[in-house]
């Protein structure tokens, strides 16, 4: 165990660890209305095609094609979340099929298979890529430079996002209210919040995220668009939500926990660590399977985190 | 009330999702849906063969390896009056299963290649269908009924995991014609396929051991099969011939085809110092990695020069067209006999990609030498001594490890790492 070791993992840890961020996040902030999205699979699936799409296609300047590729992923993502929105919100069908639905969907068989066809972005190398930044030129630094200072700057976005998520959910009235509508939603709208209406946005604003997630995967992680590229990104995104008690500040330490171990196995294969190679295969889930076990007794414990109403559609002249 | 309200709409729903998700599955292989009008009605049949390829894989037409199709030995099978029953309104069909994406641009890519040649030499009278993404073990049953039902007559399945429903489906449909590639049963309906892949395999590792300065080689490995484990040892045995001091390192992925996966097994490999990456897997992630990294590469089944041109020193590529094109006019003549075909260097089933151009002239011309041997029959790189990793002794001085055997040591059988490989053989 060297620093180089260390520093190696902890870069790959916020590489890998960043999708499961952009991802998580809008999950967090579905789930604080209220509304359960299992369809981040399939938004991610969805943005990183989109992504990958507009980047090969569209002419001009690199950061302008990246800007445009990653707004076209969001709004892919918001695109699904919408629907997952009507169906759940509005026609209150039972928010586990729907997502489950919208995954299968648009997921690795679907729709994101079907749109990597026609747009013919299979097998082609990708053009414009996100390219690690040298910030204040100090990437040179030991330790602190590659891990901090090296990175491109999607990382840097899902930083500000999270702090902008943070800031919002605990020091602002509208994020008290979308706390309100989780918790509790007919206290909420005898306040005279609207209930639908922020579920709509926080739903939609979550796909927009998972769209973001999967732009990361064809823009940075593999400049490469094929069938099922995030490869169940979408699925640990949703349990980090749980992992984290909903909290903003702890998905950041899960999904970098997830990023470090999903490269784990092949750094302990370099070192000669005999063990069978599927169980490094199987270790993020695996411990994905421990951390829900261990939160969701800690949950029984002390019932912290979870929105009330999480799952329940809100119906207002039910009394 | 709001029940019932609930129930029709999630039926709703579900009926909905299940009508896009058929049409999206049926999309992948348009050509079937071609073939309802034409057998309804000959008269106006519109060559649907000719039209389902174009717009089946327009990426693969746009795709940047195309070297495999560029050095095709031009086959020349000529269809006898035994197949005059196969005409444009009535056209042969051959199918073929894909373990990946038509798209990946390497293994599945080169056999997509081959399956557009034998397209474009038969014209109207062969219809091909092919599903993409077919996962290995029980799911392919599934869908090789499905093919039988769409009237396949021979269907070529390209991958090793397919065999236990393949040896199934030979003996539950007698009338069709069966090919796997790089399997190992045989049934009078049912032929094997492959190619000496370990002897570019031999060649590339030349190229990475010229390469690498510090002597220490990574390669990305997919699953922990002979097949695989063939590949590393002749890598390795290649690499060590022009640097007896190199060193292979092999990481695992269990994956033919996850280029994220593939990225972090490239990039654990950088970490740990390698200065060439080498890959057994159907993409060219790897490729990118030593792109970036600054590092040189072999890839391996198509040309992809293009992903990593600087890195990029050579690799093994497969011409599936000839053989596809004999295969399916040899059904169509009837006169299809089952066979375990073992192509090679010599008759241009294996071929090598074009060097890189950080190869010096003095390495090409040792890789040429040792081509023109191992085609003229005087080389192989099995034959012993070898030691094994262990330092036990591999394969005894004078033997020549055989193609296959049902027992015994044979190439398709090689469970061991020689000497210089660094990693476990059990994966």
């Amino acid at each position: 165990m060297n620093a180089d070791l260390i520093v190696s993992i902890a870069v790959s840890a916020i590489a890998y660890g960043t999708p499961l961020v952009l991802a998580g996040l809008g999950e967090l902030l579905a789930e604080r209305s209220g509304v359960l999205n299992l369809g981040v699979e399939g938004m991610m699936l969805m943005g990183a095609v989109t992504a990958f799409f507009v980047s090969q296609t569209l002419g001009g300047p690199g950061l302008a094609v990246l800007v445009a590729a990653i707004i076209a992923a969001a709004l892919a993502g918001a695109a699904l979340a919408l629907i997952h929105a009507f169906l759940s919100i509005t026609v209150r069908v039972n928010q586990i099929v729907s997502g489950l639905a919208l995954t299968i969907f648009a997921g690795t068989i679907g729709l994101s298979s079907y749109a990597g066809q026609v747009w013919g972005v299979g097998g082609q190398h990708g053009v414009h890529q996100l390219v690690k930044l040298d910030v204040l030129g100090l990437s040179d630094v030991p330790v602190v430079g590659p891990i901090l200072l090296n990175q491109d700057a999607f990382v840097y976005f899902s930083w500000v996002l999270v702090a902008l998520v943070t800031f919002y959910l605990f020091r602002t009235r509208f994020g008290l209210y979308l706390r309100a509508v989780g918790e509790s939603p007919r206290s909420a709208d005898a306040m005279g919040i609207n209930v639908t209406r922020y579920r709509y946005v926080h739903t939609i604003i979550g796909g927009a995220f998972a769209g973001l997630g999967g732009a990361y995967f064809t823009l940075a992680i593999a400049p490469i668009w094929t069938d099922g590229l995030t490869a169940g990104d979408g699925w640990i995104a949703i349990a980090l939500v749980i992992f984290a008690f909903w909290r903003p500040d702890l998905l950041v330490v899960g999904a970098y926990l997830f990023g470090a171990l999903s490269s784990l196995g092949f750094t302990l294969q370099t070192h000669g660590v005999q063990l069978p190679s599927e169980f490094f295969s199987s270790l993020p889930y695996i411990m994905t399977v421990v951390v829900l076990a261990a939160a969701s007794t800690t949950l029984a414990r002390r019932r912290i985190g979870t929105p009330a109403a999480l799952g329940v559609p809100y119906v207002r002249e039910e009394s | 009330m709001n029940g019932t309200r609930r129930t029709i709409w999630l039926s709703a729903v579900l009926g909905v999702v299940a009508a896009l998700l058929a049409a999206c599955s049926s999309s992948s292989t348009p050509a079937p849906a071609s073939v309802a009008p034409a057998s309804v009605a000959p008269a106006s049949a519109a060559a649907p063969a000719s039209v389902a390829p174009a717009s089946v894989a327009p990426s693969a037409a746009a795709s940047p390896s195309q070297a495999a199709s560029l050095a095709t030995p031009v086959p020349s099978p000529t269809l006898t009056s035994a197949a005059d029953q196969w005409t444009t309104s009535h056209p042969f069909k051959a199918a073929f299963i894909y373990v990946g994406a038509a798209s990946d641009a390497g293994w599945t890519h080169a056999h997509d290649v081959g399956r557009l040649a034998v397209q474009s030499y038969f014209g109207g009278r062969v219809q091909t269908l092919f599903k993409e993404n077919v996962p290995e073990g029980p799911q392919a049953a599934q869908v090789i009924t499905q093919l039988v039902n769409q009237g396949a007559n021979i269907i070529f399945a390209t991958s090793y995991g397919y065999q236990d429903q393949l040896v199934a489906a030979a003996k539950q449909y007698p009338n069709v014609l069966f090919e796997q590639a790089t399997g190992t049963e045989q049934l009078t309906n049912l032929a094997e396929y492959y190619g000496a892949g370990e002897n570019g395999d031999y060649l590339s590792g030349m190229a990475a051991g010229a390469a690498t300065k510090n002597g220490k080689i990574g390669f990305v490995a997919p699953f922990a099969i002979p097949e695989v484990i063939r590949e590393i040892d002749a890598f390795t045995m290649g690499a060590r011939s022009m640097n007896p001091n190199a060193t292979v390192k092999v990481v695992w992925t269990n994956t033919w085809f996850a280029p994220a996966t593939e990225r972090q097994a490239a990039e654990s490999l950088v970490a740990d110092g390698v200065d060439v990456l080498a890959d057994g897997q159907d993409s060219p992630t790897t490729g990118q990695v030593a792109e970036a990294a600054g590092l040189k590469w072999t890839g391996y089944d198509s040309d992809q020069t293009s992903f990593a041109p600087n890195a990029w020193l050579t690799a093994t590529t497969y011409n599936w067209g000839p053989y596809y094109i004999n295969d399916v006019a040899a059904a169509m003549n009837g006169t299809w006999k089952t066979h375990f075909y073992y192509g090679g260097l010599d008759d241009g089933f294996v071929i090598m990609a074009p060097f890189g151009k950080s190869v010096d002239a003095a390495t090409q011309a040792a890789i040429t030498a040792k081509e023109d041997a191992i085609k003229a029959g005087t080389f192989d790189p099995f034959t012993g001594p070898i030691t094994a990793q262990d330092g036990s002794i591999g394969v005894p001085a004078g033997v020549t490890l055989p193609v296959y055997t049902p027992t015994g040591l044979s190439k398709y059988s090689i469970s061991f790492f020689v000497q210089g490989v660094i990693g476990s053989p059990k994966g």
